[in-house]
């Protein structure tokens, strides 16, 4: 019963994480029908970025902040520079584009940092407290649950309540009637890849110190995981992604808890084959009219 | 728009007059100038040809399943390490029986990945463009997840070596092994070819492009789309398969980290810049796989760097290349992947 609680909650504490990533991927699916498959990459490289800051100035701090802003400058770049000019008449397309970027990412990355893992510094302890003898949570994963709880709140105001998020879902539902209505549509597009992109890096910079380390590769495994519960969730959902990490962090933290930890991305797998096949809209998806 | 269509219904198209004996005699023909070709090279060229072929097998598969089927798939690298371990295992177990065991166990590689392919087509057939490429991917990533679970059958990260014959005596005792690689490799190779470009050119090529072009088309037509899309699949996984093990025998040994994610993307980006309508684009996807890492590595072996830069370059200043080639043909060429826009603008649900 002990190593349930724990488990439960390191997986909720991992699940949160892949929520926010999960929401990165969501945000620029919902506005461009684009899955981001560089997001992983961009994360990476953004994580790089503020452990060479950390690093030259000694402050965790400063490194997080460059790593965040860093990823709003990726994402906008990535959008205004490569992004824009895909063509849109075949889903793949934008998928291989990514995928380009993933290639280019990491080599450029393997280049100048090299392929061996970097020990990646955490700003709270990873050791857990125990109460009343059972393990339950670190400062860390408290830290991660304020991050995300932050990011989501911030992102819930940003859309709901204010000028900027209405024209940027306006321009994501019609773009047509927004842009006949005066909304710059190609900068609220770039805007939304930005945001997605520095939520990705904050996710990359909580996730990496868990796994083994800095290395050009690191997300990948965090990418399908979070690509899982973006499509648990259904893709079109801010709730649903939220929502799915936490089932993807809980179903991780259960089978590597249980059956070891080579078993996770197995059970990942499985999961992502088995909602696919049921629900290809996803859990939280209200059913459509048929396409054809 | 509407003259190009009408031009490709009046005018037949310039493959589908060919008659299919052509095919046998072209690899006939290749067959005996990739012979002489061996003959003329150094070993180590030889076995840079013989990666070629291995790498066609897969190449040409994906530009069926990719390019004339619509279907992008991100898991070959681990179909190919499917039959990798197949061949392996059943090298291990008939080691030393002769020349023969070769072909039994390439053949059980690929039957077993047919079926893995099988597996995964059925699920693909059901889902579209980024599920379908997300579903792949998560594929190509749970290798070595499964190598070290099932670690007693694979050995985890260090993997398993693969007993491979010395040539045949018969070709004389000082006959050079990459010479041998090379032609085991090629007959893989130029068999694959023929078989896809007869499968291609008849009916099946047919449905095949027409799903892609347009499913609702196809299915009004009378083309099962389901079905045309798993067999496409199915076919594809078969000559992964077949490269994969062929992958195997040239390497002797196989592990997780011979078939990395970053293989499959590779792969991906070689059909696209080879160019995805076409066959022969597989042929250039495969020598650009093989070409260019060596390219970069004679370059950072003229230019005068540090051996720890030069470490450095070398597995990524082509990752970095590839990276950049498919990002700028995808934006700035794209006739390249012409093939896959469908043929009518298709109409927002």
């Amino acid at each position: 019963m002990d190593r349930f609680v724990f488990l439960t909650f390191d997986g909720l504490s991992r699940g949160a994480v892949y929520a926010a990533f999960a929401l990165a991927l969501v945000l620029i699916w919902r506005a461009t029908r684009i899955v981001n498959f560089a997001q992983g990459a961009m994360a990476v490289s953004t994580a790089y970025v503020g452990y060479s800051v950390s690093t030259a100035t000694g402050s965790y701090w400063l490194g997080f902040v460059v790593a965040v802003v860093a990823g709003l400058l990726l994402g906008a770049v990535t959008e205004r520079v490569v992004m824009r000019f895909v063509d849109h008449s075949s889903p793949l397309n934008g998928v291989v584009v990514a995928l380009g970027l993933v290639l280019v990412i990491q080599g450029v990355l393997g280049m100048i940092y090299g392929n061996e893992f970097r020990p990646a510094g955490a700003p709270f302890s990873r050791d857990a407290f125990t109460v009343g003898g059972v393990a339950l949570l670190s400062r860390f994963d408290l830290f991660v649950f304020a991050a995300v709880f932050v990011v989501v709140a911030l992102l819930a105001v940003l859309f709901t309540k204010t000028a900027v998020g209405l024209r940027m879902r306006a321009s994501a539902f019609a773009p047509d009637v927004s842009r006949l209505l005066g909304v710059n549509v190609g900068g609220m597009l770039t805007l939304g890849w930005a945001l997605a992109a520095a939520v990705g890096s904050l996710a990359g910079l909580l996730v990496i110190p868990t796994e083994l380390g800095l290395h050009p590769n690191a997300m990948d495994i965090v990418f399908v995981s979070s690509f899982t519960a973006a499509v648990v969730g259904g893709l079109d959902s801010a709730f649903g992604a939220v929502a799915g990490g936490l089932i993807v962090g809980l179903l991780l933290s259960y089978t590597s808890g249980y059956l070891g930890a080579t078993v996770a991305p197995i059970a990942v797998l499985v999961l992502l084959v088995v909602v696919l096949l049921g629900r290809p809209g996803g859990l939280f998806s209200r059913s459509a009219a048929r396409a054809v | 728009m509407s003259a190009t269509v009408a031009e490709r219904v009046t005018t037949p198209r310039k493959t589908e007059t060919r008659p299919r004996s052509r095919y046998l005699l072209w690899t006939v023909i290749a067959a005996v100038l990739i012979v002489a070709l061996t003959y003329v090279l150094p070993p180590f060229r030889n076995y840079q040809l013989a990666t070629v072929g291995a790498y066609l097998c897969v190449t040409a598969g994906l530009t069926v399943l990719t390019g004339l089927n619509g279907q992008l798939s991100l898991g070959h690298g681990a179909l190919m390490a499917t039959g990798a371990y197949t061949v392996a295992m059943v090298q291990e177990q008939l080691s030393g029986r002769g020349q023969w065991t070769l072909l039994v166990s390439v053949i059980a590689a690929i039957l077993v990945t047919t079926v893995a392919g099988g597996i995964v087509g059925l699920a693909a057939a059901r889902l579209r463009g980024p599920y379908l490429a997300g579903l792949t991917l998560a594929v190509a990533v749970v290798v070595p997840a499964i190598t070290s679970t099932f670690d007693k059958t694979f050995n985890s990260d260090q993997g398993l070596s693969v007993y491979v014959d010395p040539p045949p005596l018969a070709l004389g005792a000082t006959f050079p092994y990459e010479r041998w690689q090379a032609w085991l490799s090629w007959a893989g190779a130029l068999l694959t070819m023929l078989v896809l470009a007869t499968l291609v050119r008849g009916r099946f090529g047919r449905s095949l492009r027409a799903v892609r072009d347009d499913e609702a088309a196809a299915r009004i037509a009378g083309v099962s789309v389901a079905r045309t899309q798993v067999l496409a699949f199915v076919v594809s996984a078969a000559c992964a398969g077949l490269g994969g093990a062929l992958f195997a025998v040239l390497a002797q040994s196989v592990s997780p980290g011979a078939f990395p994610l970053s293989l499959s993307l590779f792969l991906v980006m070689a059909i696209v810049i080879g160019g995805l309508g076409s066959l022969a684009g597989a042929v250039w996807g495969a020598v650009l796989l093989v070409a260019l890492p060596a390219l970069t590595h004679s370059v950072t072996d003229s230019i005068n760097v540090s051996p720890a830069v030069a470490q450095r370059l070398e597995g990524n200043l082509p990752l970095a290349l590839f990276g950049i080639t498919l990002v700028v043909v995808m934006l700035a060429a794209p006739g390249g992947i012409a093939s896959l826009k469908p043929t009518y603008r298709r109409r927002k649900a």
